[in-house]
């Protein structure tokens, strides 16, 4: 795997002059009526350009809101996320789409398809937006689905689903791919067919890939490897021979 | 708090009603729409309708009405011996011209006795101000409110008129109504002109001298007992009074006051029948749509319901007491708005009719009904949805319901979406997902603008009417109605005046026309061959050439005879020899305003056997010379009124521009109201059902305005494809509108003018727009992380 080890290489070497995200002091704090939930406790964390990483962590350990933070859906209540050197927080309210829409690839747990258009005109949807996209059908080959292009998400199983909302993100051939329990309403099988896909992405198109996940399996295919507990990073652990996905079971 | 006394089921209710007030608001406004139209119309109908009642009663007014031209006084009493009568009463009554300051013509008048005891059996007048006149002074008058206030008399003031061709300066002792005037009328005129128009009363002993008609009478009145037969009397007051020049009695639909006002009674009930189904129609379709969604995303709530124990009836009243909620609410408001426009309308109708009294009243019978019908058409329209609550298992309903399935449309097979870009085709799929929706919002605000279209089109109609029968049917500029009937020589007389260039005579006999069972008494107009001061126009645009022989109806009155051309109907002339005879019926010609039959004048006056005569002319002057001439006419014996062409047309449309211009505001509103909570609550189970869709889409990078778009397309592809449909609609409805609304008076031509379909579209665009702002607002509040975090 020549490709995704030189990516890590580069990451080592460059250090924070290349670095996708560079998290520093971010707190989250959620005022529910009369409490308050502290959902991220000063995190410190930077993930270099290209990498595959993995957030591990319990439910409501905070690596949502973390992750949401990082796509721009949310706003820190103190510190800073600079994304290759700007910092998010800085940004309005419409700069913040626009960094949604220029860099971000999003896969959710339940795909959030649109229902009233097929596979294809999904992907296309988003390639509308970019402004150097692929071809639809390239970025539903890239995942398997050239055969499915025209089946509307009701017509599709949960892996082929979520295939698509891959083949979405990648279409606009973003800098970062966030990906929140991307497996979560899957079996094992397709499961690893959509981390097929993920891990496809990054090793062809070096796209920064975030994964979200309480399954600890996964971690193994992962470069990098973060652990959050208590909405403070526990550990980060470099993972130097990342297996493949087809190695994985659970 | 009183929630806190609520059932904890009740409590949900009054949760899920505050969440969703908005549309809870929009649909109670249309309910409100529907039941205060019936409210309003029926209460002001019934409001009017015991008004005259009351009024007709306290004031004793006559139920038969007879002119002659001089009866000797002793006639009273033989009158009053025919069975089936309970009192009669003589009069003088004549017609008067009047110089009234700051108008050039002559001011017509009629001018009444009054007992000179100062009590009259019947038609009783109520002195509003002053008092009678005495019986020593022979020049005290009482004279109508409405032309009191419109020249502004008071008793003390002087009034010059003109008593059968004599000039004589009255005192103006009273200012008083009559029940016989509650709509007072000029004769040929069709709406009240209270500047050009006025009644007096003097004392009998005044108006005997006055008009030479000492120990005797020219009109009587009679009130018949409740079992009489009004044909019957009125056949033998004819007999009675013939030797004395009687012109046929007649009742009161004929009486124009009471007429009219019966005239108006129908139009108000016609609107009771048209405009309330359409309102209820609406909320029963907004009701469905709401409950539907409400319980599709209660889907799991319902069936933990029934899990735990709900009975499937206590489910359904649960959603049941929620449609009787936004239901009670708009019939609540639907009340109290009808109550007020009610007695705003009542009031306005008070304003126009002369009564001394205006009670409003409402009956608990006609709240009862609107409520009934308005709760029933809520339920009807929430059945469905209820019954899907009712019918879903709990098992099944504790799943989230399948995924919208979405098809190849047709449109995609044709290829014909590509042309639309992803949004487009998200519309047009999500449109066709549910197309029964789809086109019951469509068919909504088409409905709006085919509300608008029908009310709107009154003024296109009036403008039309207004346009045939006072420019394109009348070219004089003054007509001009002699006392006695004249012989042609009076035109070379006429033509000697001041400023005067042409003049054409005519003929008008009062007889009452029989077609079998059916009798209308009407004056038959004469009118010369090759006449172009007048017109007789078709409404289709043709001008009606006079068969020699023969009599020409209006479509109005042949309806009300039921003839046709060919038939031969019995005329009684009720002037001169007053012979009865068999005409045939030559042409029905299609008229707006008014009923009306015409003969060859030279064929009328032989039937009446008077010789060549006219009873009146038209002319054409010179406006510069309006003071000589009207000088002139005023006071020449010979002449009983003149009315200016200009001066009628104005007084008509004013009265038009008044009484429509409210309805029309309210109909806008009424109409907006339609657009608006179809469109707003449309848009707001659009977004309720895409809300994920729609945050998704803000995920991956769409901005707000884009995503409003998405959902607000709909809308404006929907309103865009009513409109037409509602402009079709909205003419079928003014059709409908035209039928319902003909009366004696007018009858709307069915005109509808591209600027109303113009107008209708922008309320209805700008009420969408509104609404879909109201949404928009709400996409920009998408909570974007909640959405993701759970599945549909």
């Amino acid at each position: 795997m020549p490709g995704a080890g030189a990516v890590i290489d580069s990451g080592d070497r460059a250090g924070s002059e290349d670095l996708t995200f560079s998290i520093r002091g971010l707190t989250k704090v959620y005022h529910m009526g009369e409490t308050s939930v502290h959902a991220l406790r000063g995190v410190d964390l930077d993930l270099p350009t290209g990498e595959f990483v993995v957030l591990l962590g319990p439910s409501g350990s905070g690596k949502s809101t973390l992750l949401n933070i990082v796509g721009g859906l949310d706003r820190p209540t103190d510190g800073t996320v600079s994304f290759r050197g700007r910092t998010l927080g800085d940004l309005s309210e419409g700069a913040l789409n626009r960094f949604r829409r220029d860099h971000v690839g999003f896969i959710f747990q339940f795909y959030n398809l649109m229902p009233s258009l097929t596979a294809r005109e999904n992907v296309g949807l988003v390639a509308e937006l970019a402004r150097n996209p692929m071809r639809p059908e390239d970025a539903l080959a890239l995942v398997g689905l050239t055969d499915w292009m025209d089946h509307f998400p009701a017509q599709l199983s949960g892996g082929q689903q979520q295939r698509v909302a891959v083949a979405r993100a990648v279409a606009k051939r973003p800098e970062v791919l966030l990906c929140d329990e991307p497996t979560g309403a899957l079996d094992s099988e397709t499961g690893i067919s959509v981390l097929e896909a993920l891990t496809g992405v990054n090793r062809e198109l070096g796209t920064t890939t975030i994964v979200i996940t309480h399954n600890v399996v996964i971690a193994d295919m992962a470069d990098r490897v973060v652990t959050i507990a208590d909405g403070a990073v526990h550990e980060v652990r470099r993972n130097d021979s990342p297996k493949q996905p087809s190695e994985l079971a659970w | 708090m009183v929630i806190r006394w609520l059932a904890i089921l009740d409590r949900k209710l009054v949760r899920d009603l505050w969440h969703i007030r908005g549309q809870v608001l929009a649909i109670a406004l249309v309910i409100a729409a529907g039941v205060a139209t019936m409210v309003m119309a029926t209460g002001t109908h019934r409001s009017l309708d015991e008004t005259r009642a009351a009024y007709y009663d306290r004031y004793r007014f006559a139920d038969i009405f007879a002119y002659a031209n001089r009866a000797p006084e002793g006639m009273v009493g033989r009158l009053a011996e025919i069975p089936g009568v309970a009192r009669a009463e003589s009069r003088i009554v004549d017609t008067v011209l009047m110089d009234m300051p700051g108008i050039v013509e002559p001011v017509r008048g009629q001018v009444l006795s009054l007992p000179e005891d100062g009590v009259a059996a019947l038609n009783a007048i109520v002195l509003r101000r002053g008092r009678l006149p005495s019986t020593h002074q022979p020049d005290e008058v009482v004279v109508s409110e409405a032309f009191a206030e419109a020249h502004d008399l008071l008793p003390g003031d002087a009034l010059h008129a003109n008593l059968n061709g004599r000039r004589r300066d009255l005192t103006v002792v009273g200012v008083a109504l009559s029940p016989e005037f509650i709509y007072a009328i000029a004769p040929g005129d069709f709406v009240p002109d209270d500047r050009r128009f006025g009644i007096l009363w003097m004392g009998r002993d005044a108006l005997e001298a006055a008009y030479d008609l000492d120990g005797a009478f020219n009109n009587v009145s009679l009130a018949i007992t409740r079992t009489a037969v009004e044909e019957d009397v009125i056949r033998a007051v004819d007999d009675i009074l013939r030797p004395y020049g009687g012109i046929g009695a007649f009742g009161r639909d004929d009486h124009p006051s009471h007429a009219f006002i019966d005239g108006e009674l129908e139009e108000l009930e016609a609107l009771t029948t048209v405009v309330p189904p359409i309102f209820l129609a609406v909320a029963a379709f907004l009701l469905n749509l709401v409950t539907g969604r409400l319980i599709d995303t209660e889907r799991e709530q319902i069936g933990l319901m029934k899990a735990f124990g709900f009975t499937s009836a206590g489910v359904g009243w649960h959603y049941v007491k929620l449609v009787l909620v936004i239901a009670v609410l708009g019939i609540g408001i639907g009340f109290a708005g009808g109550y007020f426009t009610g007695r705003g309308l009542t009031a306005l109708y008070g304003g126009f009719f002369r009564f001394p009294f205006l009670h409003f009243s409402l009956d608990t019978a006609t709240f009862a009904a609107a409520g009934l019908i308005s709760l029933a058409a809520a339920m009807a329209g929430a059945l469905m949805a209820v019954r899907r609550a009712i019918a879903l298992q709990p098992a099944v309903a504790m799943r989230p319901p399948p995924p919208a399935s979405y098809k190849r449309t047709i449109l995609d097979r044709l290829y014909l979406t590509w042309a639309f870009g992803s949004e487009g085709r998200m519309v047009l799929r999500h449109m066709l997902r549910w197309p029964l929706r789809s086109s019951l919002t469509a068919l909504g605000i088409a409905l709006s603008t085919a509300l608008l279209i029908s009310t709107l089109f009154f003024l296109d109609a009036m403008d039309e009417m207004l346009e045939l029968f006072f420019f394109d049917n009348q070219r004089q500029d003054v007509t001009v109605s002699f006392t006695l009937p004249t012989e042609d020589a009076a035109a070379a007389d006429l033509l000697h005046l001041p400023g005067v260039h042409a003049v054409e005579l005519f003929r008008s006999v009062p007889a009452r026309l029989i077609n079998g069972p059916l009798r209308e008494r009407m004056g038959i107009t004469g009118r010369d061959p090759g006449a172009t001061l007048t017109l007789i126009t078709d409404v289709d645009g043709f001008d009606v050439e006079l068969p020699s022989d023969g009599i020409v109806l209006n479509d109005a009155l042949a309806d009300d005879l039921d003839a046709r051309v060919g038939d031969l109907l019995t005329v009684e002339i009720l002037d001169g020899r007053q012979p009865t005879l068999t005409v045939p019926v030559s042409l029905v010609v299609r008229e707006y305003v008014g009923r009306a039959a015409y003969m060859d004048r030279t064929a009328l006056n032989r039937l009446v056997g008077d010789g060549q005569v006219a009873s009146g002319a038209y002319l054409i002057v010179d406006s510069d010379q309006h003071d000589a001439l009207f000088y002139d006419l005023t006071h020449s014996p010979a002449v009983e009124g003149v009315s200016r062409r200009r001066a009628s047309f104005e007084t008509f449309q004013q009265l038009i521009d008044q009484s429509m211009g409210t309805t029309v505001i309210v109909y806008i509103a009424f109409a907006s109201l339609i657009a608006i909570g179809v469109v707003y609550n449309s848009a707001r189970i659009s977004l309720s059902e895409r809300a994920r869709e729609l945050a998704s889409m803000r995920v991956l990078g769409f901005y707000r305005r884009e995503v409003a778009v998405l959902l607000l397309g709909e809308l404006a592809a929907l309103t865009l494809i009513a409109i037409p449909i509602g402009c079709v609609m909205g003419y079928y409805l003014a059709s409908l509108m035209v039928q319902e609304f003909g009366n004696d008076v007018f009858r709307l031509p069915l005109i509808v003018e591209t600027s109303t379909y113009a107008y209708a579209a922008i309320v209805v665009i700008l009420a969408s727009l509104f609404s879909g702002a109201l949404v928009a607002r709400r996409v920009a509040r998408l909570d974007l992380i909640a959405v993701l975090k759970t599945r549909d």
